[in-house]
């Protein structure tokens, strides 16, 4: 309404237009809704698996995910094939086993022993000393250390190539530290946001997203395809209840349920996987409802396709698979080839990772997220747009 | 098709023109065209997959037509759906009640939908519950009443604004004959409150309670008029009899003359012929010839059921 300096003339005349909206079709919309709420609310609190679905689902899939999906290793089974038997050898190998990453379990005292210990599994790398390690030590010449490394399973490998070499290094600086002193470049490391190198701390805030478009989606798309199968759905149709207040009182009580799960989720990853939230819990909260919001919108689109609850479980199972593989929740966009990093754009999961590690592991505000939010943003307007088009309000 | 005389120059209440719906390659509904006038009980009759729950789902609004128009209370069911749906109840064939509610919240659920407020609705509803008789069972949860209880419950929720026309569809189907009277009762005393009422039933009995009937097949409205006139439609008259070979004594009599038509009721014949006396004679006559033993004659008055069978079997020879 433009604002006009007419006064009282303005405001009799806002007055007449607010009671003509608050009368006729638009008054009865709120208590239509409301009624659908108050009932969805009843279905909801009345049905087992439904709850069960909504309070248990995200706990088993934190505490699983959150254990399974951890990509630290440490106690990494090592052989030790000591060939020099010395103070020297002895020492080398403790340094080995301080770091925590190494558990020196097995000594071998043959190659082919090692090579049996491989094969076999029973450990997962060997270190090698030669004959002679003590006697150059000492004579400051250089001297090689075998490290053998399993590489079938690459992210422990390289985790033992990574543990392995800096400890060498670290042992052999002090060598030389002790000997002479002189300059020489030398990378030092400092990690921001998660020093500990984590997983947990980079996996739990991840969960908080899927978990959330898990529920939202399914939840609301099941609710609405058991009406058309029920054959309650024909019942409504018939009333003058209008499509957008059967979609808002369809999706009210779930995103109030969902932001329960978020706030499961929240205080399951603080307190039981200790990973805290850095930035803000409000930016957060508001970010996580307008996610929310999205994907509630795909639960409606799959309930507009799906016929049956099966065909509905089936759909939502289909949005699930690229929101883990393509949002970067379980691998590292950057090492996927183009055409999969082009289709990652359009999952709406892979911005909302970005927004929620940003605020809980990062601690940003809305600034350094503001593309993502303004991508999510467009996606859930879009995604709400299309999907109260596709709901009809008639039978087919 | 329409001879009624009554027209009293009122708009008729319903009103279709070339009515149709396909469903891919199946025709539901065919050119209807049918007027249904303020206070009749309109009843739709048929065999299975004539097309009566379309032609329901058309007059409710809540389905498309392919082709043609209707006009339900003076509005377009296309153009006007949501004004049609604030003037008619429409219940389903199945239960369409939300189960794992109480009988009182689906009440409940209803009026707020339909905007009752006030003081009418606390009376409204308690009306309805005692109407039809479940003011002991407010706290059960739907899901568990008896079937009869929940069509009584259907037709309540479907009461609660007080709409000016009524679909049924096969509203006693699968409900026990005290629970099919009862439910009969409170659609008679809905008529005698002006509520027009389209019902669809599979009972010729509960046909013959309709002010007029409409006989739908394969989609096409074949006759329309008041049972009493549709009984009128069959020719001549009607003997029963028991044969002692049903089979043999149909083929038989098909070739009589003086015999237009031959029904099996179970294991009785209905014998359509012009005159009684002549006719009974010439059954005699040609089963005995062949052997076959009749027992039980007797004249019957001619039936709903008996017009409709032999309405629907002249629709298959011309279609032929």
């Amino acid at each position: 309404m433009i604002d006009t300096p007419a006064g009282s003339a303005y405001t009799g005349l806002r007055s007449v237009c607010i009671r003509r909206f608050l009368t006729g079709e638009r008054a009865r919309m709120i208590p239509r809704t409301l009624a659908i709420i108050r009932k969805e609310f009843l279905h909801i609190i009345r049905d087992r698996n439904t709850l069960i679905l909504i309070f248990l689902i995200p706990m088993i899939q934190m505490v699983l995910l959150g254990y399974a999906a951890r990509t630290d290793i440490d106690n990494i089974a090592m052989a030790v094939l000591d060939g020099d038997h010395s103070a020297a050898s002895r020492r080398l190998i403790q340094a080995f086993d301080a770091t925590g990453y190494f558990d020196m379990q097995r000594y071998v005292s043959s190659e082919q022993a090692m090579t049996d210990a491989l094969d076999r599994g029973l450990v997962r790398a060997a270190l090698v000393i030669p004959v002679g390690y003590e006697a150059a030590v000492l004579s400051s010449t250089p001297v090689e250390v075998g490290l053998v490394v399993d590489g079938s399973d690459p992210t422990v490998a390289n985790t033992v190539l990574a543990a392995g070499l800096q400890t060498g290094q670290a042992q052999s600086r002090a060598q030389v530290a002790a000997t002479i002193r002189r300059g020489g470049i030398e990378v030092r490391p400092s990690i921001w946001y998660n020093p500990g190198l984590e997983s947990v701390n980079y996996m739990i805030p991840a969960l908080m997203g899927m978990v959330l478009q898990f529920l939202a989606t399914l939840v609301t798309s099941l609710s609405i395809v058991r009406e058309r199968e029920l054959g309650t759905m024909e019942q409504i149709i018939v009333t003058p209840i209008r499509p957008i207040e059967l979609v808002l009182g369809k999706t009210i009580p779930y995103i109030l349920f969902s932001f329960i799960d978020l706030l499961e989720v929240l205080l399951i990853g603080t307190f039981w996987f200790g990973v805290p939230i850095k930035g803000s819990l409000l930016l957060l909260l508001g970010l996580s409802a307008m996610f929310l919001v999205g994907s509630l919108g795909i639960g409606i689109m799959i309930s507009t396709a799906a016929h049956t609850q099966q065909e509905a479980m089936l759909l939502g199972m289909l949005t699930l698979v690229p929101s883990i593989f393509l949002s970067g929740f379980l691998f590292p966009l950057e090492a996927m080839p183009w055409l999969l990093r082009i289709i990652s754009y359009v999952v709406p999961l892979r911005y909302m990772l970005v927004i929620v590690r940003g605020i809980v592991i990062k601690g940003v505000g809305l600034g350094p997220i503001a593309l993502e939010v303004a991508i999510l943003g467009v996606f859930c307007i879009l995604i709400l747009m299309v999907s109260a088009l596709r709901f009809r309000k008639s039978l087919e | 098709m329409n001879s009624d005389t009554s027209t009293g120059g009122e708009a008729p209440v319903i009103d279709t023109h070339g009515l149709r719906r396909v469903f891919g390659k199946t025709v539901a509904v065919d050119g209807l065209d049918l007027t249904v006038k303020r206070g009749e009980v309109f009843g739709l009759v048929g065999p299975d997959g004539a097309g009566k729950t379309t032609v329901l789902r058309l007059l409710a609004a809540i389905m498309k037509p392919s082709a043609g128009s209707a006009i339900v209370a003076g509005h377009d069911t296309v153009q006007d759906a949501e004004a049609i749906k604030e003037r008619i109840g429409y219940m389903a064939q199945i239960f369409s009640l939300y189960r794992d509610l109480s009988v009182q919240e689906n009440i409940n659920f209803f009026a707020d939908v339909y905007g009752v407020t006030g003081e009418a609705r606390q009376q409204r509803i308690e009306r309805l519950l005692t109407f039809a008789r479940l003011t002991g069972f407010r706290e059960r949860r739907a899901g568990r009443l008896s079937g009869g209880m929940q069509k009584k419950l259907g037709l309540a929720c479907t009461l609660i604004h007080e709409p000016d026309i009524l679909y049924l569809d096969e509203p006693t189907t699968g409900v026990d004959p005290v629970s099919r009277r009862e439910f009969w009762d409170i659609l008679t005393s809905l008529h005698t409150q002006g509520v027009t009422i389209v019902v669809t039933t599979p009972y010729m009995d509960e046909a013959e309670r309709c002010s007029r009937v409409g006989l739908m097949y394969r989609g096409r409205l074949i006759e329309c008029d008041t049972p009493e006139r549709i009984r009128g439609r069959i020719p001549g008259q009607v003997l029963e009899f028991l044969p002692g070979d049903r089979h043999r004594a149909r083929t038989i009599l098909h070739h009589v003359p003086g015999v237009s038509e031959v029904q099996s009721f179970g294991e009785l014949l209905h014998v359509f012929v012009e005159d009684l006396a002549s006719g009974e004679a010439a059954i005699y006559k040609a089963l005995g010839e062949a052997g076959i033993s009749i027992s039980a004659m007797r004249p019957i008055e001619p039936r709903m059921e008996e017009a409709f069978i032999s309405l629907i079997r002249r629709q298959e020879e011309t279609g032929k």
